[in-house]
């Protein structure tokens, strides 16, 4: 990344770059384009969601005598699921404050707080799953119940790497502390844990919503 | 142990298939031990492992992506002469309808994603970086991550060949067709998987350089002072990042159908084989255009300084490509107008195909005008890019044709539409690659290819192009489908294919020359002493070639659009030579094995996948984590080069 770096040189080698007058995780120009790449990687992963959503727009009707949307859903539980998630969203905007505060021990904290919060939303997707498989409502019997648990579980299966990377995140700010380098870190995967908050809120209201009511 | 040991040649190996195959298992077997042996007896394995295999220097990457396309290239056209020997002649038996279906598959799938796409990545490494007057790209680590994963993508894909059989349901696989009900073999999981996971890669290097572009610029290079062939990377790269989730969706599904046994492109249980086809072509529009456009950036380039002319209508050349790709990504219905959608659909999808024609036109008509009156010089990039445009004329006025859709019911499917898109893809865009490849070839190696041969091979495949396209054009008129294996004498098409066929084995001919060029040049091509051999107007012609891996000793000031080529008008081309005050250390990222190692699991996930030997594909899988993880955790990931070191290499080629 030394080579942003590089070419933010002026003819005379001077660097140009780094302004502190800017948050920490965008001072160094190295990491602010970062940042701007993963801005990008989440346009792709937004049009990708994108395309699931369409399919199950698509097959959510073809449900070849199988249960339906409205038999299947368990409005206690998605509600749960969406309340614990929106919370974690902002625990994780809280660990993002903390971090432009400079303050490590309250990073920690909230992401450990995310984190758990993050588990039991997987936790209690997991068992969703578990339960409508037991009905028989498994993603081999129709094609509304593929798009569904493909969509969902698409959206699960992202949670779940956030869990793993946000954790490794953690690590490395106990490790080294609030660096130019870790901000980013932590800036970036809280970007992307409030793109997984967005993308629930398109599935509670696609999915669960319109599941139950129409 | 024999009797298991042949039941796994039979399967795996497929030695029943006849002698073709076994004949390729050996020579590959050959070929592997001999490339074995020679690294080992000239002691290159350390080399090969620290300049190519670790190395994340833009420069490199390029190189490795054009050696590959270059194979491809090989490896694709192997299989279309051996589609147009079959069909030389009514009744022919040279092949049976299966081999022809795998050929045809493989054929397709190469060329597009395994020789289009690596080729154009070649010069988007090679150039771009050098262009905007950049140390690198925005983020090599990740750049040598999408090399390999193309390059596993492929190895996976071509393997299918001898390992397991190639996939048979065409480039564009529809369901259900290559669900597992009709399709049970390896060969389609091979397709699924390869090019998933080069498509990644994909993303990936359009993600690396957009950022590039839009943030790496030097000094003074505002947006309207970039040269058109980094517009036009731009422009891919914008269509690289809208497009290609709609393909990895798509080939998901595909592959949960077949593996986890969902409905999605089923017939049975409510799937709809429709929705794979609108998501494919989502993408596969675009795609087309995503290989086109860089070539049209060539031509810009090439145009410009063989003509000794600035470009005529830069800013409606930006406009032109912007437009192409905001409007790929609204035509993709126009590859099934025959499906039903009804008359409005087809209507707004016809309209929309014909309006891409706009901008495409004006590109055309402003190379011309910047050839007009301008000073030609004939040489291989220009031949290409002149002959490029009578080609791209007619193949887009064919399109047009197949754009009329209550027209397209009749020639749907047929050689016509062959005929229309190979004009398009050999005249746009592997004449594009051809000219940048014999265009920045100096820069790259530090030696022109030899004219003499080049020219041969121009003729040989120029000429071979129409005697083996043109007559499909009628063949098409006269009801030939694509796809099919052989037909009857009484059809009376046994003239036109046979024509056909002799054009194709042209082409062969014209490509054993640019082989041939290649390899006499390396030891008697014009060697390029000044860095700029074709008095070029951009700011790579001021470095030297090959260039020094860390490119500019000290990043250039711009001031105009032609930069090099104002400098030089002017006699102020000292102003970019470094001067040894000026000389500060550079920073430059470290090389790595791991973008290497990530490609290999991914490889090894992929194999497992493709036959279902689920303990592989987890390995895989974990060897994916593992290193996305140990990158995470890396913080020592470069290095400074010193001034001293600069100025020796600087002194050295006499900068200095
Ligand atoms: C070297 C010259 C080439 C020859 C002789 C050739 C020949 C052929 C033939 C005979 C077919 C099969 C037609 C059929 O039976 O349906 C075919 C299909 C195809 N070719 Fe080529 N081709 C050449 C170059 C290319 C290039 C450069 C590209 C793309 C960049 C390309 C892309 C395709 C595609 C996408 C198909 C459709 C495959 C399918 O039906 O699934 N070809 N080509
Ligand atoms: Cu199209």
């Amino acid at each position: 990344m030394a080579v942003v770096e590089n070419a933010l040189r002026d003819a005379h080698g001077h660097l140009s770059g780094a302004d502190l007058a800017k948050p920490l995780e965008y001072q160094d120009p190295n990491q602010s384009v970062r940042i701007l790449g993963f801005w990008l990687f989440l346009a792709t992963d937004m049009l990708l969601f994108g395309c699931l959503f369409a399919t199950y727009l698509v097959l959510r009707t073809h449900t070849d005598g199988g249960p339906t949307a409205r038999e299947l859903f368990d409005i206690p539980g998605f509600t749960a699921e969406t309340f614990i998630l929106l919370t974690s969203s902002f625990t994780g905007g809280l660990a993002t404050l903390a971090m432009r505060n400079r303050n490590r021990k309250q990073v920690l904290a909230w992401l450990t707080v995310t984190i758990l919060l993050g588990l039991s939303f997987v936790g209690l997707e997991v068992q969703e799953f578990y339960k409508d498989v037991l009905e028989g409502a498994t993603m081999q019997r129709s094609a509304f119940l593929s798009a569904f648990f493909t969509l969902v579980g698409t959206h699960g299966s992202h949670v779940s790497l956030g869990i793993v990377w946000m954790f490794s995140i953690l690590l490395q700010v106990a490790k080294r502390g609030l660096t130019q380098v870790t901000a980013r870190k932590v800036f970036i995967v809280n970007l992307y844990w409030h793109f997984l908050d967005v993308v629930w809120v398109f599935i509670f209201t696609v999915v669960y919503l319109f599941g139950v009511v129409m | 142990m024999p009797e298991s040991l042949r039941q796994f040649a039979d399967t795996y190996l497929m030695w029943q298939e006849g002698p073709m195959i076994w004949i390729s298992d050996v020579l590959i077997l050959l070929t592997s031990v001999g490339i074995v042996a020679t690294l080992t007896y000239f002691k290159k394995w350390k080399w090969l492992w620290r300049e190519w295999l670790t190395t994340v220097d833009h420069k490199k990457i390029g190189i490795m992506y054009l050696i590959a396309a270059l194979l491809m290239m090989f490896r694709g056209g192997a299989d279309g002469l051996l589609m147009r020997t079959q069909l030389a002649a009514p009744g022919m038996h040279f092949l049976d309808a299966e081999h022809y279906d795998q050929i045809f598959t493989t054929h397709g799938t190469i060329m597009i994603l395994f020789m289009a796409m690596p080729f154009i990545f070649a010069l988007f490494n090679i150039v771009v970086p050098l262009q905007i007057g950049a140390r690198d790209v925005a983020f090599p680590y990740l750049n040598a991550i999408s090399f390999w994963l193309f390059f596993f993508g492929a190895l996976l894909f071509n393997i299918s060949f001898v390992f397991g059989g190639s996939p048979d349901a065409g480039w564009t696989s529809y369901p259900p067709l290559s669900e597992l009900g009709f399709d049970n073999g390896p060969g389609e999981n091979f397709y699924l998987l390869a090019l998933q996971i080069s498509g990644i890669g994909s993303i990936a290097t359009g993600i690396n350089f957009l950022v590039t572009i839009l943030k790496m610029r030097a000094p003074g290079m505002t947006l309207m002072k970039t040269p058109l062939f980094t517009w036009s990377v731009l422009s891919a790269c914008i269509m690289i990042i809208f497009a290609f989730p709609a393909l990895t969706v798509a080939l998901a599904l595909l592959m949960l159908d077949r593996i986890v046994g969902t409905h999605f492109f089923t017939i049975l249980q409510g799937g709809n084989p429709m929705m794979f086809i609108n998501l494919f072509w989502i993408w596969g529009h675009p795609e087309v255009y995503i290989v086109v456009v860089p070539a049209f950036g060539v031509f810009s380039e090439v145009v410009a300084t063989f003509a000794r002319k600035e470009t005529f209508g830069y800013t409606s050349m930006v406009a032109a490509l912007l437009s192409i790709s905001v409007i790929s990504y609204f035509v993709w219905a126009h590859h099934f107008f025959t499906m039903g959608a009804g008359a409005d659909v087809n209507t707004f999808f016809a309209v929309a195909t014909m309006a891409v024609g706009i901008p495409t036109g004006v590109k055309v008509f402003n190379w011309l005008f910047t050839m007009y009156r301008g000073r030609i010089r004939m040489s291989l990039p220009m031949l290409w890019t002149i002959a490029f445009v009578p080609c791209f004329v007619i193949g887009g006025a064919t399109g047009v044709m197949l754009a009329v859709a209550p027209a397209d019911y009749q020639y749907h499917n047929s050689y016509f539409l062959i005929a229309h898109f190979h004009q398009v893809l050999i005249g746009g865009v592997v004449f594009g690659m051809l000219a940048g490849m014999y265009y920045w070839w100096p820069k790259m190696f530090g030696f022109k290819l030899d004219e003499r041969l080049g020219r041969w091979a121009f003729w040989f495949f120029n000429i071979g192009f129409y005697v083996c396209f043109m007559p499909q054009y009628a063949l098409g008129f006269m009801g030939m489908q694509r796809r099919m294996y052989t037909y009857p004498a009484d059809m009376g098409w046994g003239t036109l294919n046979f024509v056909s066929t002799i054009g194709a084995y042209l082409m062969g001919i014209g490509f054993i020359f640019i082989v041939a060029q290649v390899l006499y040049s390396i030891k008697h091509g014009e060697r390029d002493l000044t860095g700029d051999p074709w008095d070029g107007r951009t700011l790579e012609w001021s470095l030297p070639s090959p260039v020094p891996h860390y490119n500019f000793a000290v990043i250039p000031t711009v001031t105009d659009r032609d930069m090099w080529w104002v400098l030089k008008e002017e006699g102020r081309t000292e102003e970019l030579r470094p001067k040894k005050e000026d000389i500060q250390p550079i920073h430059m990222p470290k090389n790595s094995g791991r973008p290497f190692l990530m490609g290999v699991a991914f490889f090894v996930a992929g194999l497992g996948f493709v036959f279902n030997w689920y303990v592989l594909a987890v390995l895989g899988l974990l060897g994916v984590v593992v290193t996305l993880l140990r990158r995470s955790f890396e913080y020592d990931d470069e290095y400074y080069i010193q001034p001293e070191e600069i100025e020796h290499v600087e002194s050295a080629l006499g900068r200095l």
